[in-house]
């Protein structure tokens, strides 16, 4: 089998022992790599009811077949998946940059890291050689300055680091894993699971080649999607950057304002991708192996924030801008470098301050709590400092560190229902209240509030669908983009990409057949992506997770959009969710309580995972 | 007579370069049949994320990997300039290494002999330049790099010159 290492490393940080075992070919055709492999491996590898901070939960990084080749976005994926900190259920979440052909070309297909160092470590995967290193001296440093200082210390300036910041070290439960500086895999906490386990950060050096079982038309189909790259479907991506939604979004409008008390915001204008383009943008780099490039890298050239310099997409610049009222870019720009220099969630960070802003306003937290800071909605300055603070666990930073659902329920006077979150991870720039296909997605996404988990947005936004009525047909709409989507997220290739693949599937495919040697059909790739969304669903499932848990923030249920417009008076009621799930449920095929069936997981060929499913069938009898 | 510089050689435009490593995979599938930036013979630097840039053989003009080599393994072409190594006579010192300037030249990490930039001789063109994504590699004399510095250069003092009557070059 090409395309795939072979081999998964056992890494126990407790003893220092590692082992390498074969990589399953059954579970490299059935879940192909990335999160999905990483999710089956999470399922095989923990035990029911585990604490997420606890040293038995594993925390996975996975490659892809794709990752170490030379695909267009595809070389250089790399995911973390493990029990998340914020949902309780699957954590995953996936990165690119250069990381993740590094570790292929050490030879691994997925690390699992299991129990806990004693002490602060880093670890050091030089092909074959493992070491467990002594990270005393990075403590509190930065992922950027972790990373600057293992490769002058192990003397090689072209190591690949991912690591943690102070806030995966305290354990705040949003904190996130950057590797290559700027790129992080941001959702669900991975960086906090890491922190846990005492473990700083990962270095990696590979030297092995990567090679393909069709290299002619490997190199053939390269040399087209290098022409497609170039052409309609990468244009946003590649000029404006994924900041041109903030004029889409208010436009329409969808983009929740201040912790959801609008869906439009008056300085839209002010902090649009044009604006960042012609003020900030420095220079749109890429990725190893990519044929695109979207990352924007800003600077701020004047005033008090001078001499920033961070990657910015739409998702950080929304939940930084108009989530908390803020209009002032520079500001936005230095909130997303303390988010990259403390390693936490952008989007979850900028979410948190809105929350505090609106908690503020209502007089749910006063000046006092807040170690005197104004945090009136649209004060630039109350974003940085609360920013700072999330990331130091420091004064009301400290709660505000568990994420804005454990938060909400800490502060308590009403504070949870201006908590937005789906499953504890906190929202993102789609106001579900007006988009309800994109509602009905980030309801049932298996890590919790997400629009990266279907995309289901794009029929909303683009008007394929009414956006503001439940119909027939959007459980399938949402059912087909899932399954696409993890397939992307598994084999790994970037999302921007996605548009690349003219025939979808049937690329997809390809792709995978040219690498492997495998030949598999588009139906069977659609099958792996179904099959790893209920693999995601059954550990949710024995973790607990259910129907009572795909449901929506309390505001996208019972506040109407009060702006003015087409969106005006949307909100998503009980009825209509119910409707959607029930759709949703059936076109998955799975039961009234949202879990798979026997005949469907039969399917899919998970006969070896029917028994949670019953389990769940038995303990609802019981009651 | 003087006469005008001929030799080429693979340079990357500062303003237009990425970091994408597109170069380094596709230098090592041609020359190695393997992705492998190890085994690529041009490299990409990334101080950090505003400055990108790749590197590889400049084809100089009094060469010191060459002079620098104490077994006479390295030659330089007359014709076309390129460094030439004698895999039989290279043992792999390094010698030619910490020569270069530029990082060019280097130790294959299988042969154990050093290895350079032949601009492709096989292929009949750099792959390199033939598959930049960003068209940021190039294959020139210093001349024309030189005419094209110049260029840069006063199309920037003219700036606002130029906002009245645009050129199309």
């Amino acid at each position: 089998m090409k395309g795939y290492a072979g081999r998964i490393l056992h890494i126990d940080l407790a003893t220092g022992k590692t082992h390498v075992e074969p990589l399953n070919e059954e579970y490299a055709k059935k879940y192909i790599g990335g999160i999905g492999l990483g999710i089956r491996l999470l399922l095989d590898h923990s035990k029911l009811g585990i604490e997420p901070f606890s040293p038995e939960n594993p925390l996975i990084l996975t490659t892809g077949p794709i990752s170490g080749t030379m695909w267009p976005t595809g070389g250089n994926g790399h995911a973390f998946v493990s029990k998340s900190p914020q949902s309780f259920g699957v954590g995953e979440s996936k990165s690119h940059g250069s990381f993740g052909t590094e570790l292929k070309r050490a030879g691994y297909d997925a690390v699992i890291f299991e129990g806990k160092a004693e002490k602060l470590v880093y670890v050091w995967i030089d092909d074959d050689s493992i070491q467990i290193l002594d990270a005393s001296h990075l403590m509190g440093k930065s992922p950027a300055e972790a990373e600057d200082i293992i490769r002058e210390e192990l003397g090689d300036y072209y190591i690949r680091v991912a690591a943690i910041g102070l806030a995966g070290e305290k354990l705040v439960r949003l904190a996130c894993i950057i590797n290559d500086k700027t790129r992080a895999a941001g959702r669900t906490g991975m960086g906090a699971v890491m922190g846990s386990k005492n473990l700083k950060a990962i270095a990696v050096r590979g030297t092995r080649d990567i090679t393909v079982a069709k290299p002619d038309e490997f190199m053939e189909f390269i040399k087209e999607f290098h022409e497609r790259m170039k052409g309609p479907a990468t244009q946003k991506y590649r000029t404006l950057g994924t900041a041109a939604n903030v004029l889409v979004h208010n436009a329409i409008p969808c983009m929740p304002t201040r912790n959801y008390n609008n869906a439009s915001f008056e300085g839209a204008e002010k902090v649009s991708g044009e604006t960042l383009n012609e003020r900030f943008v420095a220079k749109i780099i890429g990725c190893s192996s990519c044929a695109m490039r979207c990352e924007h890298v800003c600077v701020v050239p004047e005033g008090p924030y001078k001499g920033t310099m961070t990657r910015m997409e739409y998702e950080p610049l929304w939940a930084m801008g108009p989530y908390c009222g803020v209009d002032r870019l520079d500001a936005i720009i230095k909130g997303m470098d303390l988010s990259n220099y403390y390693g936490i969630d952008s989007i979850g960070a900028g979410v948190i301050v809105g929350f505090v802003m609106d908690c503020y306003e209502n007089g749910i937290l006063t000046e006092k709590d807040l170690d005197g800071i104004d945090a009136r909605f649209g004060n630039q300055e109350a974003l940085i400092q609360l920013v700072e603070k999330i990331g130091k666990r420091e004064g009301i930073g400290d709660i505000l560190a568990e994420g804005v659902k454990i938060a909400g329920e800490k502060i308590g006077k009403g504070a949870e229902k201006l908590a937005q979150h789906i499953k504890g991870v906190e929202v993102t720039g789609y106001d579900l209240r007006c988009l309800k296909t994109a509602a009905l997605g980030f309801a049932v996404s298996f890590r919790g509030a997400d629009h990266n988990r279907h995309g289901a947005y794009g029929f909303d936004v683009k008007g394929k669908v009414n956006r503001l009525i439940v119909e027939k047909g959007r459980g399938k709409m949402v059912k087909d983009l899932e399954d696409q989507y993890t397939l992307i997220d598994s084999l790994i290739v970037c999302k921007f990409s996605r548009g690349t693949y003219y025939k979808g599937l049937e690329d997809m495919a390809k792709l995978y057949s040219l690498v492997t040697g495998l030949e598999v059909t588009a139906e069977e790739m659609r099958l792996a992506g179904e099959r790893i969304n209920n693999v995601a669903r059954l550990f949710n499932i024995r973790e607990g997770l259910g129907r009572k848990d795909d449901t929506l923030p309390y505001k996208v249920m019972h506040l109407p959009v009060p702006d003015e417009g087409s969106s005006k008076g949307a909100y998503v009621s009980q009825e209509e969710l119910d409707f959607l799930l029930d759709d949703y449920y059936e076109a998955r095929g799975w039961n009234k309580e949202g879990v798979p069936t026997i005949e469907k997981l039969r399917e899919l060929e998970m006969d070896d995972l029917i028994h949670i499913a019953k389990r769940k069938a038995e303990k609802a009898e019981e009651r | 007579m003087v006469k005008i510089h001929e030799r080429k050689f693979v340079a990357a435009d500062p303003e237009k370069c990425v970091g994408c490593q597109v170069c380094e995979y596709i230098c090592s599938w041609t020359k190695e049949g393997a992705f492998n930036p190890l085994k690529s013979r041009i490299r990409v630097v990334r101080i950090n994320q505003l400055i990108n840039l790749a590197v590889t053989c400049r084809l100089c003009e009094d060469p010191p990997c060459v002079a620098a080599c104490p077994r006479d393994a390295l030659t330089q072409s007359e014709e076309t300039g390129l460094i030439m190594v004698d895999e039989d006579k290279c043992n792999g010192c390094g010698w030619c290494i910490e020569a270069c300037d530029y990082g060019a030249i280097m130790l294959h990490p299988e042969r154990k002999v050093v290895y350079v930039c032949d601009l492709c001789q096989e292929q009949g063109e750099p792959q390199c330049v033939k598959w930049c994504p960003e068209e940021a590699l190039e294959l020139v004399t210093s001349d024309v790099l030189a005419q094209k510095a110049r260029i840069t250069a006063v199309k920037k003092l003219f700036q606002e010159a130029l906002k009245v009557t645009p050129i199309t070059s």
